[in-house]
């Protein structure tokens, strides 16, 4: 058994490393965004992390985005008509769309999706001394490696989130009115009438900017700073995936209680 | 990756991206109806205000002609002083009345404008003089006990 002084020098030792790595993770975040202009010069470079990171997670969140809305569409049926007011369907299915479900679920989405492949390239690269390489050849592997894998994630993810939250309000008027046969009219004007633009639809766009920068913050910095081994890669993608979910449900609470505090 | 495709693909991808933001602003929200490009603001006071809420609806002859802006209370007189922001398009009346008023039996509170015959017209930053508050259940349920009861004594 260990004595307790040992088990207060582990406790120590333990926060003292977590300290450390949050220090090296935000001095990283700074030499990420001290290295973007390079990624801005070399469009190329960002355009093809876009095509990796956007383009390549567009099938998984259109189909769960469409799926979302489908079942928003029956569960929000299934209850609002115990009220009879089953118009209210539209309104409902696009404010938990816009204001959570649709930046949440593309951004965990969009974590388990592109940012553990991202993850697992740094990681990779790492392991087998390519970024020491490019180092040894004067290019910088921040500059060339790291923020176009960055600024890909951020500028895809407010994008995916948007078509997340489209897809979901047409599933939503799928179940609601093609197949159910609540009133087209009063579906929309619902709608319209209790969305706005830039309380709701705006705070979407701002969550999921944020979740964005979070997700493709915590993908390169795990790739980066992971062990250079089979395990340690392997190791680094499970802890994007997980710190990245957290990292989004912890920042979704804290947004939501500045931005929707009551109003309405 | 071929340069071109990778540029086809990415280009497909912000395009269809910004259409749903386009599609989420104007089809799902109300950017294209909601915000007026003129608008002026009115004040009403009233005794007490009930379940009104900020951003609900002005509506006269049960169409929207405003949001309402803010809500405060006056220290002064007791009374909630209630910002209006009015489309640019309609005006009113000077005697015209303002009441709260609910939609439904479980809708929101709204604030209804029933339209007087004054020549004279409100003017931007005006006060609404004549104000009905809202309805509060409880107080019409004890005004109804308390005539019962009277009604009671008067018989004996």
């Amino acid at each position: 058994m260990a004595n307790p002084v040992d088990l207060i020098r582990r406790l120590g030792h333990a926060s003292v490393e977590r300290i450390w790595r949050l220090g090296f993770a935000a001095r990283f975040f700074w030499a990420v965004l001290m290295h973007s202009g390079s990624a801005f010069r070399r469009m190329p470079l960002t355009l093809r992390e876009i095509y990796f990171s956007g383009v390549l997670s567009l099938l998984i969140i259109l189909v769960s985005g469409l799926f979302v809305g489908l079942v928003l569409g029956l569960q929000g049926y299934e209850t609002l008509q115990r009220y009879g007011s089953t118009e209210a369907l539209g309104i409902l299915v696009a404010l938990s769309l816009t204001r959570e479900l649709g930046p949440v679920v593309a951004g965990l989405l969009f974590a388990s999706r592109a940012g553990s492949s991202v993850t697992a390239e740094i990681g990779l690269m790492k392991a087998t001394e390519q970024l020491k390489a490019m180092d040894m050849m004067a290019v910088n592997p921040i500059a060339r490696v790291v923020a176009p894998r960055f600024w890909g994630g951020v500028i895809s993810m407010p994008l995916l989130a948007a078509l997340f939250s489209a897809m979901g309000v047409i599933g939503g008027w799928l179940i609601g009115v093609v197949f159910i046969g609540v009133d087209d009219g009063a579906f929309w004007s619902q709608m319209q009438a209790g969305v706005d633009w830039r309380y709701d639809v705006w705070n979407g766009v701002i969550k999921s900017f944020v979740f964005g920068v979070a997700v493709s913050l915590i993908a390169v910095f795990e790739g980066y700073d992971s062990v250079p081994t089979a395990e340690g890669v392997s190791r680094a993608i499970t802890r994007t995936v997980v710190t990245s979910a957290l990292a989004i449900l912890a920042l979704d609470f804290v947004l939501t209680s500045f931005m929707f505090r009551g109003a309405s | 990756m071929n340069r071109t495709v990778l540029d086809l693909w990415v280009g497909f991808f912000v395009a269809i991206g910004i259409a749903a933001l386009l599609f989420l602003a104007l089809k799902v929200g109300n950017l294209s109806s909601g915000h007026l490009s003129e608008t002026y603001v009115l004040q009403a006071k009233f005794d007490n205000i009930g379940g009104l809420k900020v951003r609900g609806p002005v509506k006269s002859a049960g169409v929207v002609v405003g949001r309402i802006a803010d809500i405060r209370f006056d220290p002064a007189t007791y009374e909630a002083v209630v910002t209006m922001t009015l489309d640019g398009r309609y005006r009113f009346p000077k005697d015209t009345f303002a009441s709260i008023y609910t939609a439904g039996l479980l809708g929101e509170q709204y604030v209804g404008f029933d339209v007087g015959g004054d020549e004279k017209m409100l003017q931007a930053g005006d006060t609404i003089a004549k104000t009905q508050s809202a309805v509060v259940l409880e107080k019409l349920i004890s005004q109804f006990l308390f005539s019962k009861a009277a009604d009671g004594q008067d018989k004996k």
